[in-house]
């Protein structure tokens, strides 16, 4: 009951905003969200905070250039029902092998990896133009039919994004609560017991980083629709730090955190240059994500769930996570 | 779930913080106004603000808003600042943007928006124009190829070089830099043997420095900011002094201030641009006394950011000047005259545009001197009139030679 109490309002927001509010504000804080997703589902339930879901996003967005429409030709145009398998299987073998290269590491170490990754795939598509056609990148990637539109124009890839948002969650949702799921959360907790156990840890790894691949890849493919093309800059050092900022001040506790993070930094990135000098609004910026780090430990998401404790007195109050 | 509420009275909150004003015409700016080309954007603002000034801040009696939004050289945040300018602000006229790649997503997203004109802040790369031009994508200046018109003939008949080799960034504005100047320097008779194409903000070039064939005569180095000073200083400290031509954003008022042993290196060498500083003409001395008066802490003098941003703004107010402020058929009568406007540009020459909606240009041959107090400037030694995109040469056969890339042209 409680999530239709969220989702009837915004699948309502639409009649009441214009394109804009839909398309640049809410649509595109739900694309940041799913890839944000995939990051605090590996930091929650794995433990690992991976620099590389933005790569993983781009791995699915450059399989759907690449074998879709594209104004640079090149690629392979493929009927959707075999470009987006193909995108999809792409990123989650890429969150696999970055699984398997990053399998033995944790904390700083897994951060230098998956950053490592990210950064060398950047370069890559930058330099390479036989497969990602080099700094310019894929354009004119648009969106499949849909009657007479397009599922690019701004409501039909509203209701998209939010359908893909909410599928994400509940797909997180039952994955952790799935054997391997626990599996995954018993890495984090204790590896050396789970060895002693006799299972390996390096499966659960393994999976749990495809599954993040297929969540950012999601979010990638939804990215490619709605910014209309892809190139080096959509998986650059920018974006990576975008996706991790999005998941800290949105918290990680809960799996909607990302969203609640993701809200908030757009609407930052947009207004504030209305705010304040223009030499100066990424100073503005800058201090607001402080000062919700510092508010917030746990994120806004979790300092939401405190107030609205609070306001209800103590007599509800304990219960836990 | 509380926190997704809270989320939405935020939205409507703000969405009644900004209100559209009825009266005032709101034209859109798109400039980098952050990480490293924020300088350069800077400067793009303060042509606006100069174009501005000059109408009194009205046209046929409305007010000029102007909403600046800044995007960060990629495409995307160039597609999104545009976005955000059309839907939510209400823009129909859009000033902007800076660099190469932005233009050409700028001119895609321009399809998608037929009642809006865009017209180019400072972006060069050529195809955002020359190829699938796009009904309200204006361009009232040069790409990377007309700002080099005159160099190749100038280095290969006066400076006497044969062989040169090229080092310059691997994206699509040197791209367009290096056909400008290797359509006429390979057609003059001279060869180039070797292209070294490099990332942008590489650290360093020793792999490069070393591979240079030792027989050139000159290296053509299009590297902007510290790019150019990092290439410059690696190869001089390995003991080379092979002459240096410069690109438009190579041979620039930063890299010429930087105190590095390579500027003995630099006087002497030409390059091409569209913005001279010192030049020396009437109208030239007329801007940059004005840019100096309304911006004491500016630059030394009006930067090509400022010089094209400026055009693009006057085209804009005096194309909505002819149509008395009306954009309500969707701006097709203002893009009509925008087609045949006419106007005099800061460097003295007539402004105007050709059939793709780009502009017909003068260039500068530059070369780089001493002055008296030791520092470096820059001075024309040759204006090229009238340059336009196909650089002289016939549409069909300057096309048929295919988009620019790091192949192409190729003379060896």
């Amino acid at each position: 009951m409680r999530y239709f109490l969220v989702l009837i309002p915004l699948a309502l927001l639409p009649l009441l905003l214009n394109d804009f509010w839909v398309s640049q504000v809410l649509t595109r804080a739900l694309i940041l969200g799913v890839i944000a997703l995939s990051l605090s589902f590996l930091a929650t339930y794995l433990g690992v905070v991976s620099f590389a879901q933005v790569t993983l996003a781009g791995v699915a967005g450059y399989a759907v250039a690449y074998f879709g429409p594209n104004t640079v030709g090149l690629g392979f145009p493929l009927p959707l029902y075999v470009s987006l398998p193909i995108a999809l299987l792409l990123s989650m073998a890429a969150g696999a092998l970055i699984g398997l290269v990053a399998r033995r590491s944790r904390g700083i170490y897994a951060i230098m990896i998956t950053l490592a990754i990210g950064v060398a795939f950047f370069y890559f598509t930058r330099q390479n133009y036989a497969l990602f056609n080099g700094f310019t990148g894929f354009s004119g990637v648009i969106a499949p039919k849909m009657g007479e539109g397009n599922w690019g124009d701004p409501m039909p890839l509203y209701f998209l994004a939010l359908g893909v948002s909410v599928i994400c969650v509940v797909l997180v949702n039952g994955f952790v609560r799935s054997p391997l799921g626990l599996a995954v959360q018993a890495v984090r907790d204790a590896p050396g017991r789970l060895l002693a156990l006799g299972i390996p840890t390096t499966y659960p790894i393994v999976a749990a980083f495809a599954f993040s691949g297929l969540i950012a890849g999601s979010g990638g493919i939804l990215n490619v629709w709605f910014q209309e093309r892809v190139s080096s800059f959509s998986v650059g050092i920018g974006p990576i730090i975008d996706v991790l900022i999005i998941s800290v001040i949105g918290g990680l506790r809960h799996p909607t955190g990302a969203f609640v993070g993701a809200i908030v930094y757009v609407m930052l990135d947009i207004f504030a240059i209305d705010l304040i000098d223009r030499d100066r609004f990424n100073l503005l910026i800058g201090i607001v994500l402080l000062a919700i780090v510092m508010a917030a430990p746990n994120g806004l998401h979790q300092l939401a769930i405190d107030w609205v404790g609070k306001l209800r007195g103590r007599a509800e109050q304990p219960r836990t996570n | 779930m509380k926190s997704l509420k809270i989320a939405v009275s935020a939205i409507a909150l703000s969405a009644a913080a900004f209100p559209a004003s009825a009266d005032d015409i709101t034209i859109g700016v798109i400039s980098i106004l952050e990480g490293a080309f924020a300088a350069l954007g800077q400067d793009g603002i303060r042509g606006v603000e100069m174009a501005v000034a000059d109408a009194g801040g009205q046209v046929a009696g409305n007010n000029i808003e102007l909403v600046v939004v800044s995007s960060d050289a990629s495409p995307d945040s160039a597609v999104s600042a545009a976005r955000r300018l059309i839907e939510q602000d209400g823009a129909q006229i859009i000033v902007g943007p800076l660099s190469g790649s932005e233009g050409l997503a700028l001119r895609d997203l321009s399809r998608s928006y037929p009642d809006v004109t865009i017209i180019n802040g400072s972006s060069g790369a050529q195809d955002t124009t020359l190829r699938d031009p796009s009904e309200n994508f204006f361009r009232f200046g040069g790409d990377g190829a007309q700002w080099m018109a005159g160099v190749g003939t100038y280095a290969h008949d006066t400076m006497g070089y044969e062989k040169v080799a090229i080092v310059a960034e691997d994206y699509s504005f040197p791209y367009t830099q290096v056909l400008g100047f290797m359509t006429e320097f390979c057609s003059a008779g001279g060869t180039v043997p070797a292209k070294f194409w490099t990332p942008i903000g590489n650290a360093d070039y020793s792999s490069v420095v070393y591979s240079i064939p030792q027989d050139v005569d000159a290296i053509f180095v299009a590297l902007g900011g510290s790019d150019a000073v990092s290439f410059l200083t690696q190869y001089q400290q390995a003991g080379f002094n092979t002459p240096i031509i410069g690109g438009s954003i190579t041979i620039d008022q930063t890299v010429l201030s930087s105190d590095a042993a390579f500027r003995d290196m630099l006087i002497g060498a030409p390059a091409g641009t569209p913005t001279v500083s010192d030049y020396d003409s009437a109208e030239w001395q007329a801007f940059s006394a004005t840019y100096s008066e309304m911006f004491p802490d500016g630059l030394g003098a009006p930067s090509i950011f400022a010089h094209h941003y400026y055009m693009g703004a006057q085209a804009a107010l005096l194309g909505l000047e002819a149509v008395g402020g009306d954009l309500s058929d969707g701006g097709k009568a203002f893009r009509a005259v925008l087609n045949d406007l006419e106007f005099t540009q800061p460097t003295g020459g007539t402004m105007r545009i050709d059939e793709n909606r780009n502009g017909i240009v003068d260039n500068f041959v530059i070369e780089v001197f001493e002055r008296e107090d030791g520092s470096l400037g820059t001075r024309a030694i040759e204006v090229v009139k009238d340059v336009n995109q196909t650089l002289g040469q016939d549409v069909e056969t300057f096309l048929a030679a295919g988009p620019v890339s790091r192949d192409n042209p190729s003379c060896p």
